[in-house]
């Protein structure tokens, strides 16, 4: 038997539910389709860009009259329902009594105005259905035409970008401190307020509208403040109220929306309802994805099949051309929260996410929004991101299908991905290479595409892209050569510096069978470095296998000049010293002094050929390199101590200074920063560094093993010191064992990481003999080492570095 | 004809080294190999202007010091992946005495 089906509304929500009914229960409803307005469904949403003058009316329909027609739906558009007699089981409307088996209410909801003075003046409108658009386009053809726009939510937004796209004048007037604050925080509030100024759209925040002004039609809004805003049209966008009053006057169960429950079922058996006018367990819907789940369960109930709606997390996006906004969840702060952030400043990005436990619970994206939907889909399925979390803002693209498995997340990688920042080389270049070139090591890929030849960071991504790429013909097991001249690694190539008595380069590459004639310049400062530190006395530094910072014992820049940084012996300088710097600066015209990160001054801007007489002006007050440029002892931060500080607990700034001195000039597989702090308050920083002492009442801890730059790790305790004289020699040793055993360029967290503490420890703390062994190597090698570099210049080493081979003065005369 | 004109000897750089030869209108970079032999290029980075005289040389080229391009001396040529090319300037080398043509010298590289 075919059973009379009424609805009531003909909206999104509606017209979703009869597509579900017409397949769930197909030829059992005879229906009868009641809708205030003129016309049929069409997609709400849309009359945004309808507004606009993007899109057409025709383009937004959503079920025409062929539709109607082919499903035998009875429209009666145009006609409000007024009343519902459930006794009778009829609906009342102006054409008369229609009666229904089962009734569906889909009133959607009203626009809400606010009762100010003048409300009712033509001209204010509200932004809810075709007729408030197609008004609102007609003001807008008027020259020099101005909006008002209450409500700075994404309705209002919408309008508001619409108006303006339509050539109005338009103001948005909202009430709260920033625009969209029920989806965006304020930092994302701020950008898209900013983005609606630059097209030209004014918004004023906190504003307290108080009265809408005009004669016979509306000319103006005034704000509490004395603010007055002229208006050819007001357009009220601040909110919506379910529309439920005739199922109010019906007698159905209402609260703020039509109560339904799991089923979408009211209080009367034989009434349904759904969209926007129902509440369900104490939620009012107002965007239509949850309308639409409503829609799935309704057909459900009315074909007598088990369905339940449940609660939903919702998204918003905001629908305005060129401004991408995406919110989803519950973003607020709260103790048991935290977030990630990422901002772009130049570009306008600007992403939050809020986390509870491991789990996505909000997310608020700015600027770029294409991750949105992955994010809403964690936050609905409650994912635990902790296996995730270092890369989860930078959305799925960074991730792959399971976390777990890193291949899969490059494998998941676009082409276009950039892996290597430093020199901006994206994923379908390297895979490319490796194809291409037929590549099978990370060398390899480094001399093809230069990625993570630079600060080495992505090398993990690389390795693994190398994997993806070539499956397991890709063994990172296998032994890196030092490069390509060579096929031995750095620790064969130390071991057999030692074994065989190579004291010299040409040596090693004859020996050791060198592929190149005379290396590159990767494997030759690898190899001067182990020689000088190999055989002390007995070889001569190779200065042309140096980079040029260590050659000309200054830093380059990248203008080709170069930066002088004397030493300032554990942070102290004086007087004499500081007059001697600013001469210094003054003579040579000097354009930059700073204050580097490390306790000294640097000098920069100096000119190749200014360099010795610079040196030499520092020299006769005392100051020698600070080395700012080598593989060797850099700095030796101090606190003030017990000098000074009223907790300080030894003489931190003593030892820094004894440390320093005792090994300036020693060069080390990479650079070497050390600390001292006068108590664990540590205001040097000495938790961060290669080598760090933070001074207790009892002695001096030792730590070791910190990095601060490319990586951050603090450091680890390596033993205590009862006396200053101990914590000398422990240091001292150390740093022995680490000269001995590092691969150039591994600072000492990296090679601590690959020995082990435990042999270290064993060396150097534990047993004393081979401790004091190492401590007197490392004096040895100091008494070749500990010669300032400035001062040999300033006496003519190496002259032809400062001066051309030839000049050339402009061309006198032809001759 | 071309004008030669000296501009020192072979002994004056050292080697796997190189110096500038200061022109009005800029820098020529004069390297000297392992092997003695004696290039002239000029001496900016086609990728950001690094002084090539500062670079490490190996056989017949040399790793620019900012960034590691590398150019072979003989060609001017960027090796390897990156695309570049440095002018390279004529040079004679006679009984270690090092000649670069005139006008080379005087209107070196702008
Ligand atoms: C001048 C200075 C910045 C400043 O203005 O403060 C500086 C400048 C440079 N740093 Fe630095 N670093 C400076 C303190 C630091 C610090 C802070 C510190 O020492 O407390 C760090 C982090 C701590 C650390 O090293 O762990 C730091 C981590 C780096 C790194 C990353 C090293 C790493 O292994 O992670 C590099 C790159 C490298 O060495 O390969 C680097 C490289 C550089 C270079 C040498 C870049 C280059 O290759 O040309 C810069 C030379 C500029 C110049 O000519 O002066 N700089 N650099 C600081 C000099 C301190 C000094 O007095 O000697
Ligand atoms: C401009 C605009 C942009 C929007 N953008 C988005 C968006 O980007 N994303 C999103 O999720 N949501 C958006 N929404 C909200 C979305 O349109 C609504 O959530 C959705 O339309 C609600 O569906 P509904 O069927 O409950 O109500 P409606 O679609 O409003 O349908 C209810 C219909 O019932 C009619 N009606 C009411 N009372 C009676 C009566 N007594 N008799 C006969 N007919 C009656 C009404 O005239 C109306 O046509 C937007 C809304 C607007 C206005
Ligand atoms: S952080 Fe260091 S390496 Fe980077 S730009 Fe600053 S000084 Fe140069
Ligand atoms: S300037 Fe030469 S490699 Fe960048």
């Amino acid at each position: 038997m075919v059973e009379r089906l009424v609805i009531i509304g003909a909206g999104m929500a509606s017209g979703r539910a009869l597509e579900h009914i017409f397949e769930d229960a197909p030829g059992r409803f005879d229906v009868t389709l009641f809708g205030a307005e003129p016309r049929g469904n069409y997609n709400r949403l849309m009359l945004s860009p309808v507004l606009a003058g993007e899109k057409d009316y025709e383009q937004i329909i959503t079920h025409d009259d062929a539709w109607y027609e082919a499903h035998g739906v009875h429209t009666r558009f145009g006609e409000s329902v007024t009343g519902i007699d459930r006794q009778r089981k009829i609906v009342i409307s102006k054409n008369g009594e229609t009666p229904y088996d089962k009734l569906i209410v889909a009133t959607g909801s009203a626009p809400f105005i606010i009762p100010l003075p003048g409300k009712d003046l033509p001209g204010v409108m509200a932004f809810r259905d075709l007729d408030d658009v197609n008004r609102m386009v007609e003001v807008s053809r008027r020259p020099g035409a101005r909006a008002v726009v209450i409500g700075g939510g994404l309705l209002g937004l919408e309008a508001a970008a619409a108006l303006r796209a339509r050539g109005m004048e338009v103001v948005v007037l909202h009430l709260m401190g920033h625009v969209m604050e029920r989806q965006l925080d304020p930092a994302a509030g701020y950008l898209l307020q900013r983005d609606l100024e630059a097209r030209g759209i004014k918004v004023h925040c906190k504003a307290q509208t108080k009265a809408i002004l005009g004669q016979d039609r509306v000319e103006a809004a005034a704000l509490e403040d004395g603010t007055v805003y002229g208006a050819d049209i007001v357009v009220m966008a601040v909110g919506i109220r379910p529309e439920v009053r005739i199922a109010t006057d019906a007698g159905l169960h209402v609260e703020r929306g039509i109560v339904v429950n799991d089923q979408m079922v009211t209080s009367d058996p034989d009434v349904l309802a759904l969209g926007e006018c129902v509440e369900h367990e104490r939620i009012v819907y107002g965007l239509v994805a949850p309308l639409y789940d409503q829609a799935k369960v309704l057909a459900k109930t009315l074909a007598k099949i088990d369905a339940a709606f449940r609660p939903v997390q919702t998204a918003t996006q905001l629908k305005v051309t060129g401004v991408s906004v995406y919110s989803a969840g519950d973003f607020a702060e709260a103790e048991d929260r935290n977030e990630i952030v990422l901002r772009d400043a130049t570009s306008g990005v600007y992403k939050r996410l809020v986390l509870k436990q491991d789990k996505v619970i909000g997310a608020v994206l700015y600027g770029e929004t294409g991750d949105g939907p992955w994010f809403f889909d964690m936050i609905r399925k409650g994912t635990d991101t902790s296996e995730m979390r270092d890369t989860l803002i930078f959305g799925q693209a960074y991730q792959g299908g399971s976390p777990l498995d890193p291949m899969a997340a490059v494998a998941a990688l676009p082409d276009d991905a950039e892996i290597c920042g430093c020199n901006g080389v994206c994923k379908g270049a390297i895979t490319g290479a490796i194809t291409a070139k037929g590549l099978t090591t990370l060398d390899g890929v480094r001399a093809h595409t230069k990625a993570s030849a630079s600060c080495g960071s992505c090398t993990h991504l690389v390795e693994q892209l190398l994997h993806a790429t070539l499956g397991d013909a890709y063994n990172p097991a296998a032994i890196q050569p030092i490069c390509p001249c060579t096929e031995y690694g750095h620790d064969d190539v130390r071991r057999l510096i030692i074994a065989k008595s190579l004291k010299s380069i040409p040596a090693v590459m004859q020996e050791l069978e060198w592929k190149t004639s005379c290396g590159c310049a990767k494997c030759r400062p690898a190899l001067n470095y182990y020689l000088v530190s190999d055989w002390p006395g007995e070889y001569e530094d190779d200065g042309q296998s140096r980079f040029i910072n260590e050659r000309v014992h200054a830093n380059i820049q990248k203008d080709g000049t170069y930066s002088v940084v004397p030493r300032m012996w554990g942070g102290m300088t004086n007087p004499k010293e500081l007059r001697a710097i600013a001469d210094v600066a003054d003579k040579f015209q000097i354009p930059a002094v700073k204050v580097t990160g490390g306790q000294r001054i640097d000098l920069l801007g100096v000119k190749k050929e200014d360099l010795p007489a610079v040196w030499a002006d520092l020299n006769a007050a005392g100051m020698v390199s600070g080395a700012a440029y080598a593989k060797g002892l850099r700095t030796v931060k101090t606190c003030v101590g017990s000098d000074w500080c009223r907790f300080g607990t030894q003489d931190s700034t003593g030892l820094g200074i004894r440390l320093e001195k005792f090994m300036w000039g020693a060069w080390t597989p990479a650079k070497v920063k050390l600390a001292v702090s006068g108590c664990p308050r540590n205001c040097a920083e000495a938790t961060c560094k290669d080598i760090g002492v933070v001074c207790v009442d009892s002695g001096y801890d030792i730590h070791f093993a910190g990095a601060a730059g490319l990586d951050i790790k603090p450091t680890e305790l390596l033993c205590h010191a009862d006396t200053e004289d101990e914590a000398l020699e422990i240091i001292v040793a150390l740093t022995q064992l680490y000269r001995e055993q590092g691969r150039y360029l591994e600072r000492i967290y990296k090679w601590a990481k690959r020995v082990g503490t435990p042999s270290i420890l064993a060396n150097v703390v534990t047993d004393r003999d081979k401790r004091r062994h190492y401590y007197e190597r490392f004096v040895f090698s100091q008494t070749f080492a500990q010669v300032d570099p400035w001062e040999e210049r300033v006496n003519g080493k190496d002259a032809h570095e400062f001066a051309a081979l030839a000049e050339f003065g402009m061309p006198v005369a032809a001759e | 004809m071309t004008d030669w004109i000296e501009i020192g000897t072979i002994d004056a750089i050292p080697r796997r080294g190189a110096r500038c030869v200061n022109t009005p209108a800029g820098r020529i970079a004069v390297f000297r190999t392992q092997q003695d032999q004696v290039f002239a290029i000029e001496n900016r980075c086609p990728h950001k202007q690094g002084p090539l005289s500062e670079g490490i040389v190996h056989g017949a080229s040399v790793t620019c010091p900012l960034h590691n391009w590398v150019f072979d001396l003989a060609t001017g040529k960027a090796l390897g992946a990156d695309e570049g090319q440095v002018r390279i300037y004529p040079i004679d080398l006679v009984d270690g005495r090092i000649f670069m043509a005139l006008e080379s010298a005087l209107v070196a590289a702008e």
